[in-house]
């Protein structure tokens, strides 16, 4: 039987796809945020601190890291309310998993970052009468900062895709969006088409943009 | 507590088995595909090394799930009307190899370029050189990497059971449609998830330990 591909049904629902995609781009954005603040956090308590914490925050990356990002969302979303009694949001359950899962990501990244910044600069606010407290903001973070700028790109990037993951759970993302298409209108081939080339389409654009911030803000060299 | 964990864990083996099968058959899959990759990217004339480029970067830009739900109804068209089985296995490895490519592509580029120019001057041909000089050295830049895109392999392969492949997570999701007790069961597959995978990372570990030294 001879397939007649007719992407009418798209083109008339595809305001679903427009919405769906800003919707990934903001939930990718919102749970790098947060997975900064965790990562940044835990990174930080894990140079400077005893057994018990070093342990505390490797048993998290471990545990994220080694469970399927799949398992996580449902556990959060289904597992966790089962045991409290209590509901939450479905978009809600899913940026607090996505930024878990991311956190623990980036916890080795900002370790590596914080690792890179040369000692000497360090003596060098000591030296001329920074606090430690200065010496963090003014020093250590800005240059870690930049250090790390391409990882956390490309963190980016894989939360972007990442996202598609929220459909199983009705966040009404761009792969939600598919499927609602798809099962409204059968057109899954169509669907299908469309779909994978605005996922790519987007994710490499946001990634020019990402590089052009990293050339603003590389270290060293001419700029 | 413990009684509940024993009841549900025949089903959820057998989930296990599944999810170890797609893995293990995405595992060999690409990594074979994927070295050829390396090699094409790594020797390759430009008509080869486009196209593998082209490949990789669509591949490593759609999200899994897209990708799986692409090929499970995007190849019936083609007239390859498949099963779910087949269709997410080929979808994984497709994905995968594209990743081993980039790792098998990085592993062979590390390699000093002295180590070709010996192996012509002692007049080993093209095959001989890849086989006796470069491979055995850039399999050690290889292994670490390739180890940890295997715990990605098995994290990724939950996505099956989005296409109906009864892997551990479905399984899961059977007992919970059963025994309405979504935590306990979840935490028993995250855990068994967890067992595989942080054997995985350890046996990483000890790979980049045992080849952290490289001879120039």
């Amino acid at each position: 039987m001879e397939y007649h591909l007719n992407f009418n049904f798209v083109w008339k629902y595809a305001d679903k796809l427009w919405w769906g995609l800003a919707l990934s781009i903001q939930l990718a954005f919102v749970a790098i945020l947060i997975g900064c603040v965790i990562g940044l956090a835990l990174a930080l308590a894990h140079s400077g601190g005893n057994r018990w914490t070093r342990g505390a925050v490797a048993t998290y990356v471990e545990f994220i890291r080694n469970v399927p990002l799949l398992l996580l969302i449902y556990l959060v979303f289904y597992g966790i309310p089962s045991a409290g009694g209590f509901a939450y949001d479905a978009t809600f359950s899913f940026v607090v998993t996505l930024s878990l899962y991311s956190g623990a990501y980036l916890v080795e990244v900002f370790r590596a970052g914080l690792d890179a910044v040369p000692k000497g600069v360090i003596d060098a606010g000591k030296a001329i009468g920074l606090t430690p407290w200065q010496r963090f903001v003014h020093v250590r973070l800005p240059i870690m900062l930049r250090v790390v700028l391409p990882s956390l790109s490309n963190a980016f990037i894989s939360l972007f895709k990442d996202t598609s993951l929220a459909s199983v759970i009705a966040v009404p993302e761009l792969t939600y969006g598919a499927n609602w298409i798809k099962t409204n209108t059968f057109r899954h081939i169509e669907v299908w088409l469309v779909v994978w080339p605005i996922y790519l389409a987007a994710g490499w654009a946001i990634l020019a943009a990402l590089r052009q911030l990293e050339r603003r803000f590389r270290l060293g060299g001419d700029r | 507590m413990i009684e509940f964990a024993l009841r549900t864990l025949p089903f959820l083996w057998d989930g296990f088995l599944v999810t170890l099968h797609v893995s293990a058959l995405v595992v060999v899959v690409s990594l074979v595909a994927g070295v050829a990759i390396g090699i094409g990217f790594a020797y390759g004339p430009l008509w080869l090394r486009f196209p593998l480029r082209v490949y990789s970067d669509v591949l490593r830009g759609t999200p899994l799930l897209v990708l799986i739900f692409s090929v499970y109804y995007l190849l019936p068209m083609m007239g390859l009307n498949l099963q779910p089985f087949p269709a997410a296995v080929i979808a994984l490895s497709a994905f995968k190899a594209a990743h081993v490519g980039e790792i098998a592509r990085g592993a062979i580029g590390s390699i000093a370029r002295g180590q070709t120019d010996a192996g012509k001057a002692i007049g080993l041909t093209f095959a001989q050189r890849l086989a006796w000089v470069i491979l055995p050295q850039a399999v050690r830049r290889f292994l670490p990497p390739w180890v940890n895109s295997v715990t990605d392999t098995v994290k990724g392969s939950a996505l099956v059971s989005l296409v109906g492949i009864v892997d551990l997570m479905l399984a899961a999701q059977q007992v919970i449609g059963r025994t309405y007790e979504p935590l306990p069961v979840y935490v028993l597959a995250a855990f068994m998830y967890f067992a595989i995978n942080y054997a995985l990372s350890v046996a990483s570990r000890r790979l980049e330990a045992r080849f952290a030294y490289i001879r120039e």
